[in-house]
């Protein structure tokens, strides 16, 4: 009953979806003012009608219905509850309604509160959102119906791959949607812009916090991501430039840029062209990154999709979308009209180049994750990896970063370098101070020596900005920016020492043996049989001490056996100091009774993510700040109309 | 820095062009360099790589192949694939599935005494996760990797 009521909730937001379409378009024309009306309460109706729908797919998975085809495909009735819930999104369907909930609500929200841009620019607004979220709803029902019944009903359901119950699956895929979704929406105001020629500060300022949001949402998902495959896949890494990660970065990279050029545009009347690019770019590497997690064309524990027609859907709903929003783009571009100049050496210069060093991240990327493909549809095998990503997308990373520390100090328009030259002396000698420091430690390669200098450069220079500032009165999205980039040097110091310090130590080892990695004494106490709700493991009690007379203390890395589906994983046990982590992880027996044991000592590695969520927190400053000063824009319009009205009688 | 006004978005235009097209040729160059490839066993041994370069093995674990040194983490076994086959080692914690007589993957080099030193082990988890190159495998091999996880 649920699922059916579910199902209805579906076809009647994608019915609605089609009127939206309908409507906002006839609206800008002269003779459908009557219909227009209808669009923001019918987007506001189809948000709350998909968000039903995915609540009732929630409600079968908690109960384990198992007459649903889908929760009989991935849910079980042993499972702890959270992973029940957490279930209804970890599989294809699921999260593909997750995605148009999370686009029907968003444009529901814009419907209900975005009352600054013109109409007829709102109405093409709503208009092109419900044109995209049409596509997707049309894949859920035909392609990929997620309340599909089952009969006969089976005795018991296959279970969730146990790789997929961890805590991090109930927040990294709604975390990484809210983001990919919300690049949506910024999609929508760049074609409500260009098809009524409107591409200016006003479109900037509405786009500005659904980009920051959305951006907010990919750095929490992406670090998030990053922690989850660090811990949880037992490699040790915390970045393996799988496609599926690349997924993730690419709309990051793309909304990075946005995020700035869409600032210039809103305080500046500058860059509309390319901010009008960037927010097409921006979506489009949202879908692509779908296209390439959802369509099965990768194996990974991503790919919940392996039928070639879901494929084939989501790559002509791609083409459509990007193709169709290309070409508008190519017919409107000439009527853009040339914004405010500005001089090389200025704070909007700085930003554009930035902003192409970005694209051209976000170009070896994506380069680098497709290669594969296409030499693969022409009958070789390669798989592409760190020794392509790392030195190319470092190449425009260094002067990129360089940028960063000296841009936020230059004025708008026109400056000179003379002018911050005295600012720049303490950084730059800090760079050279912790160059040779690393040096003189010796065994550390180009990159992570180049990070490590840079990082402190940019961690002094970065705070710069708040000089001779009062900083009661400094406003939040200075602070935004200044944390934002703080974050990124922090981040960079901690990946550059995790790969120039780590110690790795592989062993097998008796109960009683005594190891030791980096500064670390471990030894293997015993290792007990454990249980849990789903599974059975092996467990190492291990007593490690930091230096010979350390304070003891216990790590227990388990190798774990999941009955449902039968598959093994090892739980790593990791143990944080200040200066780093200690991982372990617990392998196989080996003969004669000793046990393997994998160990990393790894210097400063929790920077790395400390780091993602500062720039997180940056971006969640200026957005408070935006929607504040917005909030008090419209409290002041209320008011003025008001005393206007008053000595009007 | 003055740049006459009237052209400014033709030069930025100009110069955010060049950058992303010499981007993307670096990137072709260091993609041709880079990219790791895909042997089996007949080809690997038929047509080795040089000793430096990235590459994949993939095969069947050959059945009694599987040795362990004494210091208990380095391994040493043969992957074949019907018609060569080809020693490898491995220093680290293998895969649970990783088992004789089934498929695996491994990336590493090719050594110039004709043994593969793997960095890296990928085998099959379970149902829904095969290596993307284990897909292609002859339809015996891939019957044979269905009947294990049954």
């Amino acid at each position: 009953m649920i699922a059916e009521l579910g199902l209805a909730a579906l076809w009647l937001a994608a019915a609605l979806a089609a009127l939206q379409l309908v409507s906002g378009a006839l609206g800008l024309t002269r003779h459908g003012e009557t219909l227009a009306g209808v669009t923001r309460p019918v987007a506001v109706a189809q948000g709350l009608l998909a968000l039903i729908a995915f609540l009732c797919l929630i409600y079968v998975f908690a109960v384990t219905d198992l007459s649903v085809k889908l929760v009989a495909l991935n849910s079980h009735s042993m499972k702890p509850l959270v992973f029940k819930i957490a279930g209804a999104w970890g599989n294809h369907e699921g999260s593909m309604l997750l995605w148009v909930t999370v686009m029907g609500m968003a444009g529901g929200f814009v419907a209900l509160i975005e009352k600054r841009l013109p109409e007829p620019t709102m109405l093409a607004t709503l208009a092109g959102q419900a044109f995209v979220s049409l596509g997707f709803y049309a894949f859920l029902l035909i392609a990929s119906n997620p309340f599909e019944r089952l009969s006969p009903v089976p005795a018991e359901g296959n279970g969730l791959n146990p790789l997929l119950q961890d805590l991090g699956l109930a927040f990294h895929p709604p975390t990484l949607y809210l983001g990919y979704v919300g690049l949506s929406i910024a999609f929508s105001f760049a074609i409500g812009a260009l098809i009524t020629r409107e591409v200016g500060p006003a479109f900037a300022r509405a786009m500005r916090p659904w980009v920051l949001g959305a951006w907010i949402f990919l750095t929490i998902g992406i670090t998030a991501g990053s922690y989850w495959a660090y811990y949880e896949l037992g490699w040790g890494g915390w970045w393996f430039w799988d496609p599926v990660e690349n997924a993730s970065l690419m709309p990051w990279l793309a909304a990075t840029a946005l995020l700035h050029s869409a600032s210039v545009l809103a305080s500046r009347n500058a860059l509309r062209a390319w901010t009008v690019m960037l927010g097409v770019v921006a979506f489009s590497m949202s879908m692509i990154g779908t296209f390439l997690v959802r369509s099965g064309i990768l194996t990974s524990v991503h790919a919940f999709a392996v039928d070639p027609e879901r494929g084939t859907f989501i790559l002509a709903l791609l083409a459509i979308n990007i193709g169709g929003a290309l070409t508008l783009f190519a017919l409107r571009a000439s009527t853009v009209t040339e914004g405010e100049r500005f001089a090389l050496v200025s704070r909007e210069g700085a930003l554009v180049f930035n902003n192409v060093m970005l694209s051209a991240i976000l170009g070896i990327v994506l380069f680098g994750t497709l290669y594969p493909l296409v030499a693969e549809a022409m009958g070789a095998k390669v798989s592409v990896g760190p020794p392509y990503f790392n030195p190319m997308s470092a190449l425009f990373a260094v002067p990129m970063l360089v940028v960063l520390a000296i841009g936020p100090l230059l004025r708008w328009r026109r400056d000179k370098f003379a002018r911050i030259g005295k600012l720049l002396v303490i950084p730059a000698l800090l760079v050279v101070a912790a160059g040779i420091a690393v040096v003189a430690i010796g065994g550390v390669s180009l990159l992570p020596f180049l990070g490590l200098a840079l990082s402190i450069g940019l961690a002094w220079a970065s705070v710069l900005p708040l000089r001779d500032r009062n900083l009661r009165r400094t406003p939040l999205p200075v602070w935004g920016m200044v944390f934002a980039h703080f974050g990124i040097a922090v981040a960079l110091f901690g990946m550059s020492s995790e790969s120039a310090f780590t110690v790795e130590k592989l062993v097998a080892v008796r109960t009683g043996d005594v190891t030791e990695v980096g500064p670390w004494h471990v030894k293997l106490d015993s290792i007990e049989p454990v249980a849990g709700p789903n599974w059975t493991a092996l467990e190492a009690r291990l007593l490690v001490r930091y230096g010979a007379d350390g304070k003891e203390t216990r790590m227990l890395p388990q190798s774990r056996s999941f009955w449902a589906p039968p598959q093994q994983t090892s739980e790593s046990a990791l143990l944080t100091r200040w200066n780093g982590q200690l991982y372990a992880v617990l392998g196989g027996e080996a003969e004669d009774g000793r046990w393997q044991l994998r160990l990393w000592w790894k210097p400063f590695v929790p920077l790395i993510w400390i780091g993602g969520l500062l720039i997180a927190l940056g971006g969640l400053l200026a957005l408070a700040g935006r929607v504040a000063s917005d909030v008090r824009r419209i409290v002041a319009k209320d008011k003025i109309a008001y005393r206007r009205e008053r000595q009007g009688r | 820095m003055a740049i006459k006004a009237k052209h400014q978005r033709l030069v930025l235009l100009v110069i955010a062009l060049v950058v992303l097209i010499g981007a993307g040729l670096l990137a072709a160059w260091a993609l041709r360099n880079q990219a790791s490839y895909f042997y089996v066993p007949a080809e690997i041994t038929a047509n080795p790589p040089e000793s430096d370069r990235a590459v994949r093995l993939g095969g069947m674990v050959e059945k009694g192949s599987i040795k362990t040194e004494p210091d208990g983490v380095t391994i040493a076994f043969v992957v074949e694939d019907g018609k060569a086959r080809v020693p490898v080692v491995f220093k680290g914690i293998v895969p649970s599935l990783f088992v004789e007589g089934s498929g695996v993957v491994a990336e590493g080099k090719m050594g110039a005494d004709g043994t593969f030193v793997a960095d890296n082990l990928l085998a099959k988890h379970d149902e829904n996760y095969v290596p993307r190159e284990m897909q292609n495998m002859t339809e015996a091999q891939a019957k044979q990797v269905v009947a294990e996880t049954k």
